[in-house]
This record gives structure tokens, C-alpha cells and sequence, in this order.
């Protein structure tokens, strides 16, 4: 923020000189140039390689074990092949529902902080915080949801594994929503306070419905993230073998169900797991996508 | 008369207004006092192990619960070798990708391209894992182990001998290099389409090729957001639970040899936190928490202030 820090970076910038002052025959220089250029065609080839990869694992060993009984009946016991992860799907959205309950308020609410106290130092100091709490390691949240949630309780429950990933989602909110809160044309809260709205309605009438598009794309990517989410649940919302719906109780969850599933020694489990994750990535990437497509429709296109 | 009645709703509207802040200001704040919050109570439990234990826990390789001796050295070591490791296969490829993205690639295929790397971020750490568990181990012990051992004869150095058992150091390496690869992309090619056009076009002018504009005014110009944005992909790499876990053999011991399982901190505590059985041995695993939670803090601290400065230069 400071000058200093500008100078500094600029300092660093200062191109060097491009052209090396011993002669190189140019026709070299010109092939370590066509070479390295290839060699960067090629990394961004081979960048691409491990999701396409992913992708094709999953539907061929996902797809096979996929059927309608796999969205409407309940895990078999070991040892019986076929089944399915009605209970797992629906505590996945249970826990979706409860981290959107607990991250969506505070998400929202931080980032309209921090788009209308702009360049404010406590503005600046959350920013910063928000963006190394975004970094913070999944697993530490989920010992942390245990620690504060679970422990003094004394049981487990999808209301401590739904918390842990709704903390997860705060950061991503309130970038998204400072982000999109800043594109809203001051002229518009300007016009909206010269017609005597207060403040409050300017912001969450006139302002935020106006963002709210971009909101809602920046809420799904969130959303996106902690529904596949693992660590943070295996010590608060456990998991489940049966069906609840209980927030107060032990529930299943689509994620830990594939990390159960991978890790037993049975066949038929991993087949229900290879189905469980081609079902969470289908997911995953149907909200990813369709938030990328909404996103760039409304900024014309141009922008990431 | 009008005047009248709009007066008192002006004043209920300064309270709404005061309210409406003290709400955002709350929201805001809630940031803060999580971090903390999480600061002190992993502290506060992971305290009766640090005391008992000392310098010790950090530097000592015995994990015992049963004698409950508890030092977590290998699974900081194997936190910060498969990190590094990590980062050595992707950052190449995501800057060279980033540099493609931002500097060659014909204008149509930028978006989509991009796109198809960025999602590479979206998928989840436990597919990730279930793709390492049936697909990458069985690949590294059949024939990826045995080639690099025995055909490039790299079992003379002690960093590949053993037997391949598959789950392994390696494994997890390969796994977290796959995952970080998109954070590392994705900063750069940002940074790197910051750099401005004439700074390009100089290095062209003085008659530089394509390549010695970017290694010569390009890269420089953006070195420390590219350098933020491996940081920042190190600080993912060190706190992944899930895929690790999954593919690194869960062992307490730190071998040279990156064919032998392994530990790491996050899949320490992901693989013994429900078995714990003492307090001590909880205590240890949220001390263990509690060092992952202050590294990968002052990992991605450094990262954003790197990856700010340069958007602050572009603003």
C-alpha cells in the first residue's frame, strides 16, 4: 500500500538487458527460442494431462457401478455388491446446507465490510487475514471444529462438520463478495443517497442486489470447494452406515463415504466408491462450470 | 406537515444505520478472532505434549504411543520433503504453462485452456486419492519403480533403492504436484498478463527473440508474484490431508530412499487422531496440528504479501 512497497517492486522490474552483448550466431538464438517456446506449449499441454486423465478413470470405473439404486438405496453390508449412498448424498447437502447457513452471513457480511471501508487499516488487516485463512489446511479445521464443537458436547455431530466447512467457506465469500460489491458503479449508491435512501438500504437494497449475480457465482464456487471437502468432517460429522437426517447426530457425507469406501479391502466398495466420486466430481464441476460461464457472460468475457 | 413525519424516520434511519455497520463490522471481525480462536484453543490442547516434551517433539523421530514418547520429527520432515519435491515437478510445468498462456498461445485457445487447468483445482482431495490408491500407486510399483531403480540404474543412489512397495514418499510427491500445479498456473499467468506491453515490446525492439523478451523483460518484471505463487502452492501442499494420507504408506520412520512409506503431519493426524486413546497422544496430535497451523500461517502470510505487492504495482 505504502509508496515504498511500489518503488520496491518497480525496482525489481527494471528489465535487464534483453540482448546478450557477446555475438551468438542469430540463427541460434532463434532456434533456443523456437525450442523453449515449444517446451512452454508443451507444459501447458502436459499441465492439462493429469485432470483428462482423472476424468477418463472415473467414468470408466465410476460409470459401471452408477446406476438409479445408486442415488435411492442405502449402502449394502460388506461383502454384498450393488447398493447405493442415498444417505451419503443427502447428508452432503444437509452439511452444504449448514456451512452455507453458518459461512454465507458472515462471508457476505465481511466482504461488504471490506468494499465499503476500503483502504481502511483494519479493512486491509482483514483482507490479508481472510486470504491466510483460506490457506489454512483443511485438517486443521477439522481438529479445531473438534477441539471447540465436538469435545465439550461430547458427540459428534453434522452441525460440527457442517461449522468446520462453513468456515472454510468465509474467506472465498467475502473476497467474491468485496470483489463484486466493488464493481457496482459508485454513481448508482451516489444516485440511491441523493434520493434519501439511508445508507443501510443503499447497500443491501441498491448495492448488493445489484452484485447479487456475481455473488451467487462466487457463493457456488464455494460451495463447489467445501462439498468435496474430507478432512474437516472425519472427526466432527464422522459419518454414518444408516440414514439420519439428524443435525444434532453422527451423518454420512458423500466424500468421507469414497474415503471408507477406497480404503477397505473389498471390491465391491471400491466400485461403490469409484460410483461416489464420479457422482461428487460431476457435481463439483457442473457448479464450477457453470459459475465460469455466468461469470464471463457478465463481464463480457474479457476478464479471467 | 409532510416534514414532520419524515423527521423521526430520518433519525430511525441513522440507527438503522449504526446498526447496519456494527453488523458488517461484526461479520468483518469474525475473521480475525477465527484465526485466533483457532490459534488458541489447537494451542491449548496440543500444550500438556509440547511442555512434556520440549525441543524434543520437534526434533525427536520416536513416535511411541504405547510408551507415550512422542516426537514428531518424520512427520515434519515428510511434510516438508514432499512439499519440496512437489514443487520441484510442478513449478516448470505450471510456469511454463503460465508463460504458453500469457505469452503464445493463439487468442482463442487461452480461455478454454486455462480454464481446463484451473479446474484441476476443483477437484477433491479425496478423488484425488482415490485415483492415487488404484491407479498411481499400482502404476509406480508395476513399472515406474523398477524403471527408475533398475533400467536407469538410479538404485546406486540412496534416494531410489527398496523394494517398491508403491504406497511411498514418492506416491504422495506426485500426487501433491498434481495438486498444486493449478495454484501455481494460475498466479503466474495472472501476474505475468499484468506485465505491461511495453515492457515487451522493448526487449523486441533491441532485437531480442521471443524467448529472450520473456527471460529478459518478462519473468524479471514478474518474479515476485510467480515467486508468491509457489509459495502459495507450497502452503497447499504442506497442509493436504486426504491424498496424501491415502498414498503415502502411513509410516514413523524417515528413510532417504523416496520408494519408503512415510508420514506427514496433516496425514498423521488424519490417520491416528480417532484411535488416539490417551490424553497424551491427543495432545500430541493437536501439537502436531498446532506446528502444521503456524507454518503453513506464516507460508501463506509471505505468499499474499508477495502476490499483493504485485497487484497493488498493477492497480
Amino acid at each position: 500500500m505504502s509508496a515504498g512497497a511500489i518503488d520496491a517492486s518497480g525496482a525489481v522490474g527494471q528489465p535487464r538487458r534483453p540482448t546478450r552483448s557477446r555475438p551468438v550466431a542469430l540463427a541460434r538464438r532463434r532456434g533456443v527460442s523456437i525450442l523453449m517456446v515449444t517446451l512452454t506449449c508443451l507444459a501447458a499441454a502436459v499441465a492439462v494431462v493429469p485432470l483428462v486423465v482423472i476424468l477418463v478413470y472415473l467414468l470408466k470405473q465410476g460409470a459401471s457401478a452408477l446406476s438409479l439404486s445408486f442415488f435411492t438405496s442405502m449402502p449394502k453390508p460388506v461383502g454384498e455388491a450393488g447398493g447405493g449412498m442415498a444417505n451419503a448424498i443427502i447428508g452432503t447437502l444437509i452439511l452444504i446446507g449448514i456451512a452455507s447457513a453458518v459461512g454465507l452471513p458472515v462471508g457476505i457480511g465481511a466482504g461488504l465490510y471490506l468494499a465499503e471501508r476500503r483502504g481502511t487499516r483494519l479493512a486491509n488487516l482483514v483482507r490479508f487475514l481472510a486470504d491466510v485463512l483460506n490457506g489454512l489446511p483443511s485438517i486443521v479445521m477439522g481438529i479445531f471444529a473438534w477441539q471447540f464443537l465436538v469435545r465439550p458436547v461430547g458427540h459428534f455431530s453434522a452441525l460440527a462438520g457442517g461449522a468446520a466447512i462453513g468456515a472454510m467457506m468465509i474467506p472465498l465469500v467475502t473476497r467474491t463478495t468485496e470483489e463484486m460489491v466493488r464493481t457496482v458503479p459508485q454513481s448508482l449508491r451516489e444516485a440511491a443517497l441523493a434520493l434519501g435512501y439511508p445508507r443501510w438500504r443503499t447497500s443491501l437494497q441498491i448495492v448488493l442486489r445489484t452484485a447479487l449475480g456475481g455473488i451467487v457465482t462466487g457463493v457456488l464456487v464455494a460451495v463447489a470447494r467445501v462439498a468435496g471437502e474430507t478432512a474437516p468432517l472425519l472427526f466432527t460429522a464422522l459419518g454414518n452406515q444408516f440414514w439420519s437426517t439428524k443435525i444434532s447426530q453422527p451423518i454420512a457425507a458423500l466424500p468421507l463415504q469414497i474415503f471408507t469406501y477406497a480404503i477397505s479391502p473389498y471390491e465391491e466398495q471400491h466400485a461403490q466408491a469409484w460410483a461416489g466420486a464420479l457422482v461428487l466430481i460431476t457435481l463439483v464441476l457442473v457448479i464450477s462450470i457453470v459459475a465460469r460461464v455466468v461469470t464471463r457472460a457478465r463481464l463480457g468475457g474479457g476478464h479471467d | 406537515m409532510n416534514a414532520t413525519r419524515k423527521l423521526p424516520s430520518i433519525q430511525g434511519s441513522v440507527v438503522a444505520d449504526r446498526i447496519y455497520r456494527a453488523t458488517i463490522l461484526f461479520f468483518a471481525l469474525c475473521v480475525p478472532l477465527l484465526l485466533l480462536l483457532i490459534f488458541v484453543e489447537i494451542g491449548r490442547a496440543g500444550w500438556p505434549a509440547l511442555r512434556q516434551f520440549g525441543g524434543a517433539f520437534l526434533t525427536s523421530s520416536r513416535w511411541d504411543p504405547v510408551q507415550g514418547e512422542f516426537g514428531a520429527a518424520p512427520a515434519i520432515l515428510g511434510t516438508l520433503l514432499t512439499s519440496i519435491i512437489a514443487l520441484l515437478i510442478a513449478t516448470p510445468l505450471a510456469l511454463g504453462g503460465a508463460i504458453f498462456l500469457s505469452e503464445f498461445c493463439p487468442a482463442w485457445l487461452r480461455q478454454p485452456l486455462s480454464f481446463l487447468i484451473d479446474l484441476l483445482a476443483a477437484v477433491p482431495s479425496v478423488v484425488f486419492g482415490l485415483w492415487g490408491v488404484f491407479v498411481l500407486v499400482p502404476l509406480l510399483r508395476g513399472t515406474v519403480m523398477p524403471f527408475l531403480r533398475d533400467t536407469l540404474h538410479l538404485g546406486v543412489t540412496p534416494f531410489f533403492t527398496g523394494p517398491a512397495y508403491g504406497p511411498s514418499v514418492l506416491a504422495a510427491s506426485l500426487i501433491l504436484a498434481i495438486m498444486v500445479l493449478p495454484y501455481i498456473a494460475a498466479v503466474s499467468r495472472e501476474v505475468l498478463m499484468a506485465v505491461p506491453r511495453s515492457q515487451r515490446e522493448a526487449a523486441l525492439a533491441l532485437g531480442a527473440t521471443r524467448w529472450e523478451t520473456i527471460t529478459g523483460a518478462v519473468v524479471p518484471y514478474a518474479r515476485t508474484g510467480i515467486f508468491g505463487g509457489i509459495i502459495l502452492g507450497l502452503g497447499r501442499a504442506l497442509g493436504e490431508t486426504m491424498a496424501v494420507t491415502m498414498v503415502i504408506g502411513n509410516r514413523h520412520e524417515l528413510s532417504a530412499s523416496l520408494f519408503a512409506p512415510g508420514y506427514t503431519m496433516a496425514s498423521l493426524i488424519a490417520n491416528e487422531f480417532s484411535e488416539a486413546t490417551s490424553d497424551l497422544h491427543l495432545s500430541a496430535l493437536m501439537a502436531v496440528g498446532f506446528v502444521l497451523f503456524v507454518i503453513t500461517l506464516l507460508v501463506n502470510a509471505v505468499a499474499r504479501l508477495l502476490v499483493r505487492r504485485v497487484g497493488e504495482v498493477r492497480a
